[in-house]
């Protein structure tokens, strides 16, 4: 019994300065001038962006930049959650997040802001109240609808006979890239010839574009809403014998800037594709610079910069600069 | 007339059969010209058929190779394998990890799909494994495979979406010059007459619904029901890679993500439609086929519609609900009790004359 009482005083005491030891650790980096970073993003895994997002990161977040930077991958918003308020335990100075999901982010941005921890919001919005974060840097999908609907209205077809493929519906990406579309056709500048989801999918997007040929139905644009469904289709035009791209019957447009996809623009079988960027590191790095130096923000939304590339002004260093995956 | 209509309701084609026939006819009235054949001249020279019923034959190629497969499984193991689109991925990434460290050849092309054929007989086994030694039910099992499958497919291709383009590639997922069908068409009818000829000449097909029915009678007439359910889960296996090796040829592209996509749901659905029981047992793989070719053939009727996406799934939901009860047994006893009230009365009513 004696023995027992005694082991666990050991016991108590060793964790006790075990605890102190650990305090002082943390202590004594906050003074080398390091930033701590805690970052919470969905795994790399998710998609070919999700990696060049990630790797991103990591190559902007590094030592050599001066930062200690922790990181949690989940797709899931309740781990990502537990992850944010451990780094929040931890002292993070910085918590960078890309939710999974929008909401319940409240109480765990009311935690960080407590502590005195900066909130910054990538890639993805939550439903949370301005206060809460410092800078959200995210990428405007509607913008990028925008920009691909005015590009098409500049090259002035005499007619526009649209075949719009959809992505998963409801996602992000497909309400931003639908809304401006159906804006022409709702006002009669752009006849929607089909408009139908692929859910993403390469191969149902060739059997749309099959069933519009089928059909006999005149048309000569294809929107597909991601480079994938844009390679499906294009797959269908070739088998019926249908040109496209530049100096073809039907223009073709993609998004997200996968390097094999601005090939086929640089190649001519394709005429457009719009940016969707993963690059937000560099914007974080520069805002969180400005606040160490006592500098203060000046917006809350940033919306990432974004671009296109057509057949016509495309070259092979653009795609080395700007492409993802390979 | 009875006979026919006893060998009708015994059949379990009639329904699958009958359902097609109705999408045909509906499809017929709908646009006369629905299933016209066209001829006409691709982009890379070749002469070629065009045309809905061709793009239904195309389509469903994928998804038919699978069902045979699954049909197999379902028979012998009572479950259904629901990992087979996420193997699939991870067979068509092997695929194209190959063919993008050589320059593609013939030879270099066939070994890449023997590769990914052992690869996908592989994970296929480890299911098989798992349902017919360890006694795991089978959904369970593969339930493993279903989550995790397509996480290892990303980590074949490195996180990117690959894409392979050679004339060869084309030939595969399109046509072969000279030839004016569609080559996955092709590799289908070859897939099924092979199948056709293996459970002819062997006692595979016997002994699989043996297994199926019942374990133990089985193992006293000396079958090892192991054996048996991991011979379905090899065939399994190679249906797999070959339906991911002409996804992938189809496009030119292994997107680990979106690679026949629900595709399993479509699987079980086509072994549904074709009358087999998902608890096991008797089977037919010609009616799994049809069932693959109904679901395209409802798909591709659906974008002819124009129906609006959001709404695609619920249409095909219901299609598709009809097509399920009315080949429920009790649905089939009742137009059969119906059957006999408006036709067998009169010679019902003689005999008790008689007998009076």
């Amino acid at each position: 019994m004696k023995a027992t009482k005694i082991l666990a005083l050991i016991l108590a005491t060793v964790l006790a300065l075990g605890l102190a030891a650990c305090g002082s650790a943390q202590s004594s980096k906050d003074k080398d001038g390091v930033i701590k970073v805690g970052i919470v993003n969905n795994p790399p895994s998710e998609s070919g962006y999700r990696a060049a997002n990630v790797a991103d990161f990591e190559k902007v977040f590094s030592e050599a930049n001066g930062y200690k930077v922790s990181t949690f991958y989940s797709l899931k918003n309740d781990e990502q959650l537990n992850a944010a308020q451990q780094f929040i335990t931890d002292g993070v100075d910085y918590l960078l997040i890309s939710a999974a999901a929008t909401d319940g982010w409240t109480n765990v941005l009311e935690n960080a802001k407590k502590a005195g921890i900066k909130v910054f919001l990538f890639d993805r919005m939550m439903n949370v109240d301005e206060s809460l974060f410092e800078a959200a840097v995210i990428s405007n999908m509607e913008a990028q609808g925008k920009m691909a609907v005015q590009w098409l209205l500049d090259q002035k077809l005499p007619e526009y006979n649209v075949v719009h493929i959809q992505g998963a519906m409801g996602s992000d990406a497909q309400i931003g890239r639908t809304k401006p579309l159906d804006e022409q056709f709702a006002n009669g500048t752009m006849k929607c010839v089909v408009q139908q989801t692929a859910t993403w999918d390469e191969a149902t997007a060739k059997q749309i574009v099959e069933s519009v040929i089928n059909s006999g139905e005149k048309f000569n644009v294809i929107y597909a809403e991601n480079d994938g469904m844009a390679k499906g289709a294009v797959a269908a035009l070739d088998e019926a014998g249908i040109t496209h791209g530049k100096n073809g019957d039907v223009v073709v447009i993609g998004f997200d800037f996968n390097k094999w996809a601005l090939r086929e623009v640089l190649a001519g079988n394709w005429n457009l594709d719009v940016q969707c960027s993963p690059f937000q590191a560099q914007k974080i790095h520069e805002m969180i610079q400005s606040l160490e130096s006592g500098g203060k923000l000046s917006d809350k939304i940033v919306i990432n910069e974004e671009r296109y590339f057509d057949c016509n002004n495309i070259t092979q260093a653009d795609i080395d600069t700007y492409g993802i995956g390979d | 007339m009875g006979s026919l209509i006893k060998k009708l309701t015994r059949s379990q084609l009639t329904i699958p059969l009958f359902a097609l026939f109705l999408l045909v006819v509906y499809n017929l009235i709908r646009d006369p010209e629905f299933f016209s054949i066209a001829i006409a001249t691709n982009n890379d020279g070749n002469t070629v058929l065009t045309g809905n019923l061709i793009s239904i034959l195309n389509g469903a190629s994928a998804v038919a190779i699978l069902s045979i497969g699954m049909t197999l499984i379902t028979s012998s193991c009572k479950g259904q394998d629901i990992s087979v689109a996420a193997v699939a991925a991870i067979a068509g990434s092997v695929f194209v990890s190959v063919l993008r460290s050589n320059e593609i050849t013939i030879p270099v092309l066939l070994l890449a799909f023997l590769f990914s054929c052992v690869v996908s007989v592989l994970f296929s086994l480890f299911n098989g494994v798992l349902v017919a030694i360890f006694k795991i039910q089978p959904m369970i099992a593969t339930l493993i495979l279903f989550s995790a499958g397509r996480s290892i497919a990303y980590w074949i291709n490195g996180g990117a979406t690959p894409t392979v383009s050679s004339p060869l590639i084309t030939s595969i997922g399109g046509f072969i010059p000279g030839i004016p069908i569609p080559t996955p068409i092709i590799i289908m009818v070859v897939f099924l007459i092979l199948i056709t000829l293996v459970l002819r000449l062997t006692n595979l097909g016997l002994y699989t619904q043996v297994v199926g029915i019942n374990e133990g009678t089985a193992h006293l007439n000396g079958i090892s029901p192991v054996w048996i359910k991991l011979t379905a889960f090899i065939i399994s296996g190679v249906c797999v890679a070959t339906a991911g090796c002409i996804t992938v040829c189809r496009i030119g592209l292994i997107n680990h993500e979106t690679l026949l996509l629900d595709a399993e749901m479509d699987v079980i659905l086509s072994v549904a439609i074709g009358g087999n029981a998902l608890s096991g047992g008797k089977f037919n793989i010609y009616g799994s086929v049809i069932g693959a070719y109904i679901i395209q053939a409802l798909t591709v009727t659906l974008y002819a519609m124009k129906v609006p996406s959001a709404a695609v799934k619920a249409y095909k939901a219901i299609v598709i609900i009809v097509i399920v009860v009315f080949s429920s047994p009790v649905v089939k006893d009742f137009v059969i009790r119906m059957y006999k009230k408006l036709f067998k009365k009169q010679p019902e009513d003689e005999v008790q004359a008689k007998a009076a």
